[in-house]
């Protein structure tokens, strides 16, 4: 490759290019009538060094990153005296926030709701909004929100893409690992993203089965795919990703079960039982009602030896199954 | 030419996002303290003045000094001037729409978390601001937090009240590792959710260390007629990493987990996870309580097989056995 002619900058490259960007959006604002091309070479001096191929690329790929920043540059033909040309500028009304007059406690609690992603992949878009939501010099008032620290995480390295093919209406692809099923290849048209109970759920079309489901974000394996154009599907105009995942994983009916539980142990089943009845040998017999089978019979299981299960069969062996799995495989393949 | 506290990697639109917030904040804050401005900002003061002086070398078309931005930061202290193309803030993106429209929602949700009011007159001024973006409102609706795990943190108000009045509490509190029901007195610092629940962390008198507590364990809590404030030692913990923080001391457990045990991956940190023939991945993980470790590898029954060390697999083996003996004589 040739070597650059240029001397040596004085700033860092990135420096540079934010004063050139700078430089641009400026004169873009300034300007009435939209800019052509050689006017805008004329006015950021950071262009003036360049040929014209080197400027016309340069150009391109600045447009579009001040684009991709949210800065609503557009194209317009202008009139010039012998063909249409385009020229560029941007509006100051679509640039600028709107005028907010927030009160103190107003920006208190914008700000418990931006550090709330202190801890997730949008950390910067909500410090970012805040600064912007702050530049009109109120002070915050933090005194009734001291000491509360609401954390959203988004551990799951697929919530970005995610979180964009929502947005963005855009159909997906991706492998989702499913208990005992294993790993398989699911296709999605994405609805919506709900964190409940500390984790992240999407929800959608799934277009194999043809019908809405629920997915764990967890469970996806390996990196989400593009799998259409964005805005190619239509979400249902009512949809509540949140009631959704709430009703699929939580919405079975009650069962009750009877437990034998030793004395002082067990303390969150006593908490949870709808009735404690003493037995004459130390231990109490305990009423508990339950929805997932899956979730009580681990957590009866690690109970061991504090706890028994009378009532139902069913969650009965599958606790005894439990065990037994827990004696190991080697050791435990009694009949 | 490296400077303190200076990010030379840091792409170059981001900086522009800080440089176009930072005039209208300090066009609004004249004479504004530097240190203030530039934590305001979470940038080092030399980060500051590297921007500063970026902004002095830019305007409008023209490049006469009079068409450029005048910034001066002597004795610590900013002013700005000749900047009115970019004295407004650039309007929200989608993404910080987004995240302030979602957390103020999920915050809303919570009963008890306080200023109801202020909360839903900011969303109604922040969804006008954020009006002119195409779509954002239902995009917003598209994504939903759930903080409160429909609507019920048992003891929520009562914990902000002592923070805000600085008293100490006194807890009848669960503690599952042991199964045992414990009472203790707690100098409040603050409430924290991350991952769920909701947790008191506070200066713990009985352990004379910081803790933090389940809110959802607590059986009975009662505010004392005494001062709150945590000593001086106490530090809340970082959270980055989530509730689990191993320690050099931990018993290191390496598991092989089955697909239906693979739950354990997303709720504990692990110090390595390895992908094994036949769906299996071995699973280091560092554990302070060897109680709460038999009562996790009961629950996970054949999902999880112990590889070592082998005390802890005959450790769950016998526990297994001792409950299995049970059920053979009822």
């Amino acid at each position: 490759m040739a070597t650059s002619k240029a001397k040596q900058p004085k700033t860092p490259i990135s420096a540079a290019k934010t004063e050139r960007l700078l430089n641009l959006v400026i004169a873009l604002l300034y300007t009435r009538q939209a800019l052509t091309k050689v006017r805008i070479r004329d006015a950021v001096e950071a262009y003036h060094g360049l040929g014209d191929e080197a400027f016309a690329r340069m150009f391109e790929r600045d447009k579009d990153e001040l684009r991709a920043m949210g800065i609503p540059l557009v194209t317009e033909q202008i009139d010039t005296w012998f063909e249409d040309e385009e020229g560029y500028r941007i509006d100051r009304r679509e640039y600028a926030l709107p005028e907010v007059r927030l009160e103190p406690d107003e920006i208190a609690v914008l700000s418990l709701a931006s550090r709330t992603w202190s801890q997730a992949s949008l950390a910067g878009p909500a410090a970012r909004a805040m600064r912007k939501l702050e530049a009109a010099g109120v002070e915050r008032d933090d005194r009734s929100l001291l000491g509360v620290d609401p954390q959203i995480r988004t551990t799951e390295p697929g919530f970005e893409r995610a979180k964009d093919a929502v947005l963005g209406r855009r159909p997906i692809r991706f492998d989702y690992r499913k208990g005992a099923a294993g790993t398989t290849t699911r296709h999605l048209q994405p609805w919506g993203l709900a964190r409940w109970h500390g984790r992240w759920y999407l929800t959608g079309h799934d277009v194999d089965r043809d019908a809405p489901r629920v997915f764990r974000l967890g469970r996806v394996v390996g990196p989400i795919q593009w799998a259409g154009r964005a805005g190619s599907y239509v979400v249902p105009p009512d949809h509540d990703p949140l009631a959704m995942v709430r009703t699929e994983q939580g919405a079975a009916p009650a069962t009750r079960a009877v437990l034998r539980v030793r004395g002082g142990a067990g303390q969150l089943l006593r908490r949870r039982a709808t009735a404690t009845r003493a037995l004459d040998d130390g231990w109490d017999e305990l009423d508990l009602d339950y929805t997932s089978s899956d979730a009580l019979v681990g957590e009866l299981a690690s109970h061991g030896a504090d706890v028994l299960v009378l009532e139902p069969p069913a969650l009965r062996e599958a606790v005894v199954a439990r065990l037994r799995g827990a004696l190991g495989h080697r050791d435990g393949r009694t009949s | 030419m490296t400077l303190p506290g200076i990010n030379l990697n840091e792409p170059a639109t981001d900086r522009l996002h800080r440089l176009l917030a930072m005039v209208p904040w300090l066009l609004n804050r004249q004479g504004v303290d530097l240190e203030q401005a530039a934590a305001s900002f979470g940038v080092s003061t030399e980060q500051l003045e590297a921007d500063l002086q970026l902004l002095f070398l830019c305007g409008t078309p023209g490049g006469l000094p009079d068409d450029l931005i005048d910034a001066s930061w002597e004795e610590g202290r900013v002013y700005l001037s000749n900047a009115d193309t970019i004295a407004r803030p650039l309007r929200l993106g989608v993404d910080e729409a987004l995240t302030l429209i979602v957390g103020l929602r999920a915050l809303a949700a919570v009963p008890g978390l306080g200023d109801r009011d202020a909360v839903d007159r900011a969303i109604a001024k922040l969804e006008a601001a954020a009006g002119s973006l195409p779509g954002a409102l239902s995009d917003a609706r598209a994504v939903t937090v759930d903080l409160a795990d429909q609507g019920e943190v048992p003891h929520l108000s009562e914990v902000r009240a002592a923070l805000e009045d600085h008293r100490r509490l006194h807890l009848r509190y669960v503690v599952p590792s042991r199964d045992e029901t414990t009472e203790r007195d707690v100098d409040p610092m603050r409430v924290v959710s991350i991952d769920g629940p909701w947790y008191l962390e506070g200066w713990c008198h009985r352990a004379q260390d910081v803790r933090l507590f389940r809110l959802d364990r607590i059986e009975a809590l009662s505010v004392l007629d005494e001062d709150g404030t945590p000593p001086a030692q106490a530090r809340p913990r970082d959270l980055g990493n989530g509730l689990f923080q191993p320690g050099a001391d931990d018993l290191r457990v390496s598991i092989d987990v089955a697909p239906e045990a693979a739950w354990v991956v997303d709720y504990y940190p692990t110090e390595s996870v390895e992908e094994r023939p036949g769906d299996v991945s071995r699973v280091t993980l560092a554990v302070a309580d060897r109680a709460w470790l038999r009562r996790l590898l009961l629950r996970l029954g054949a999902g999880a097989q112990v590889v070592e060390p082998a005390e802890v697999a005959a450790d769950v083996a016998g526990a297994a056995s001792a409950a299995l003996a049970l059920y053979e004589e009822s």
